[in-house]
């Protein structure tokens, strides 16, 4: 049995705050990502990417980056997307979802660049 | 036209009830009974003398029948059906005509279909197995206050079952201490916590000091991780007045859910307060207590299936279903068959399911399964596989339990989950993986590794005493 831990998660440190789904994983590589956003597509869902300050990452409404891309495959097309997104807003979170239309909800929202959290 | 006359006197039922050429409308309540006849009475009649005694009928003819067209309103048995591998039980199909009940009301159907009829002499046993709601009786009841999207809104929480966690031990701890294991909990990644069905307000510890010391953790938890969290407070209590009085409470101080127990409470209450928890913008998590007493007798009570129908019916946004993999009964086709009941829009009659009828839900939004009890983080690929994502999975002893506390087997839980979702998303098996998926994500989370370490051995490989009916010999 190895020694017990202490779980280190504290008010004062900024990188405890969690960004939802996939949040308690490592940062996913360029190709992890790839395979989410197949799976996105795979649903027939319609991507869509958000981004926003960290300060206000717990706001419903994050700036949408232009709108969903309705009926896009391309996965390529969307990691450019997501590519731009980042480039335009550093110091930003960026997030992916999958728009369900059928139900009505977000079938993925996940996590695809993590800024420097500061508060 | 001359009327009928009057012939006092007792008859068999099956002249009045038994109807084998009759056409179900789609405005007729169905249901379906599984019945074991007492010794040497004909299965047509039978069948005859419960749809009798759960309408209109009673044992002797009365000259008042003649005062109303009895074939406007009396219930027919149209079918019947082996029962596979059973000899001496049957299934007996009856229909229902609309008139005989009162709009949106679930106590009403039940007190007709599940009344008299389960003490009447003439069957030895009685249950029963499905009920089909005409989409004017689903469209005149409430149903869930909210249902799965809007409470993935309102938490922000997508693509992947909720965390939840029951807090033990379930009697006996302080208010404050209570407050510590749900904080823990709630800090280390869960998204929920739950009061145990019977945590209401003892002595030890009473409901508002539970309120006010669970609410303190939410809020810390969520300043402290930067996401929604909850925690079921149970309202449940002696009377509605206390019920009522609790749950404005809650919401006073903010909590975001409150919890109910709809079989001990009552079906009336569950209705009122599901209608209060729309009114007042609070999700509303249902537990089961005595579901057993009622379902768990194959020959003998109603399936859990009508009673999860019920539950959506008269309104809740969370209904436990059982875990099929944990401690507690239950089989694992007939779970799948009432989870869809619980959250599609529309379920087709599947026997492999044990689904008797196709059931029309209209827009009535869908309520999230919970699977809880005696589960722990091996279980994560099946559970993930079973349930999908809109559903609730639960560790209690799974996550209080851990070596290192509460925190940890709560961050061991969301990482085993996320990796189980992950893995799931890139089209890999994981239910035959899951071993590989849970020790590469213990690569990167220590507290995983411990859980893993702690709950090599644990399996609940009981056989189920409730199994769907399937020809054995």
């Amino acid at each position: 049995m190895s020694e017990m831990q202490d779980y280190s998660s504290r008010l004062s440190d900024p990188n405890s705050r969690r960004l939802g789904t996939f949040s308690y994983l490592p940062q996913m590589d360029a190709e992890q990502i790839r395979k989410q956003i197949q799976y996105i597509v795979n649903q027939g869902w319609n991507p869509a990417i958000e981004h926003t300050e960290p300060a206000e990452a717990r706001s419903n409404y994050w700036y949408m980056w232009k709108l969903p891309m309705f009926g896009e495959t391309d996965i390529d097309r969307i990691l450019a997307e997501i590519e731009a997104c980042k480039k335009a807003n550093p110091g930003h979170h960026v997030r992916l979802i999958g728009y369900d239309n059928i139900k009505q909800s977000q079938g993925a929202n996940m996590i695809v660049h993590r800024a420097p959290i500061t508060v | 036209m001359a009327g009928k006359t009057y012939n006092a006197g007792v008859k068999e039922y099956r002249e009045t009830y038994w109807d084998p050429n009759y056409t179900p409308k789609d405005s007729d309540i169905l249901a379906v009974f599984k019945v074991v006849p007492q010794p040497g009475v004909p299965r047509e009649e039978a069948a005859a003398a419960v749809c009798a005694e759960s309408s209109t009928a009673t044992w002797t003819t009365v000259w008042t029948d003649l005062l109303t067209d009895l074939d406007y309103y009396k219930g027919r048995a149209y079918a019947i059906e082996d029962v596979p591998g059973d000899d001496e039980a049957f299934y007996a199909f009856i229909a229902y005509p609309m008139g005989l009940f009162e709009e949106g009301s679930v106590v009403n159907v039940f007190t007709s279909l599940v009344g008299n009829v389960f003490g009447f002499k003439a069957v030895r046993m009685l249950r029963l197995e499905d009920v089909r709601f005409p989409l004017w009786f689903v469209t005149t009841c409430d149903g869930p206050p909210h249902g799965i999207q809007v409470e993935r809104d309102k938490l922000d929480k997508y693509g992947r079952p909720l965390l939840g966690c029951t807090i033990k031990p379930k009697l006996g701890l302080s208010a404050k201490n209570y407050g510590r294991a749900v904080y823990e909990c709630l800090r280390g990644g869960l998204d929920f916590t739950k009061d145990d069905e019977n945590v209401n307000s003892q002595p030890f510890m009473r409901w508002r000091d539970r309120f006010d010391f669970c609410q303190e953790a939410i809020e810390k938890a969520e300043r402290e991780t930067g996401e929604r969290k909850g925690h079921y407070l149970n309202v449940t209590g002696p009377n509605m007045e206390e019920i009522y009085k609790r749950a404005e409470y809650a919401k006073e101080i903010g909590t975001p859910i409150i919890m109910s127990d709809y079989l001990t409470i009552g079906w009336a209450a569950q209705a009122s307060l599901s209608r209060w928890c729309r009114d007042n913008g609070m999700l509303l998590h249902v537990h089961r207590a005595m579901h057993g007493v009622l379902d768990r007798n194959p020959k003998h009570g109603i399936n859990f299936r009508v009673l999860a129908k019920m539950l959506r019916l008269l309104g809740g946004d969370h209904l436990h279903s059982g875990t099929v993999v944990g401690k507690l009964e239950g089989d694992r086709a007939a779970t799948l068959g009432w989870v869809d009941l619980m959250r599609e829009r529309y379920v087709k009659e599947d026997r492999s399911r044990g689904i008797f009828f196709d059931q029309d839900w209209g827009h009535t939004p869908g309520v999230m399964p919970v699977a809880s009890g005696g589960i722990h983080v091996w279980h994560m690929p099946a559970l993930v596989s079973i349930f999908g994502d809109d559903s609730v999975l639960q560790f209690g002893g799974g996550t209080i339990g851990h070596p290192w506390g509460n925190a940890a087997g709560a961050a061991a839980n969301r990482v085993a989950l996320e990796a189980c979702v992950q893995a799931r998303n890139e089209g890999r098996q994981i239910e035959k993986e899951g071993k590989d998926i849970l020790t590469n994500a213990a690569k990167s989370s220590p507290e995983l590794k411990m859980a893993m370490e702690t709950w090599k051995e644990i399996k609940f490989e009981f056989d189920t005493v409730d199994k769907l009916d399937v020809a054995h010999k």
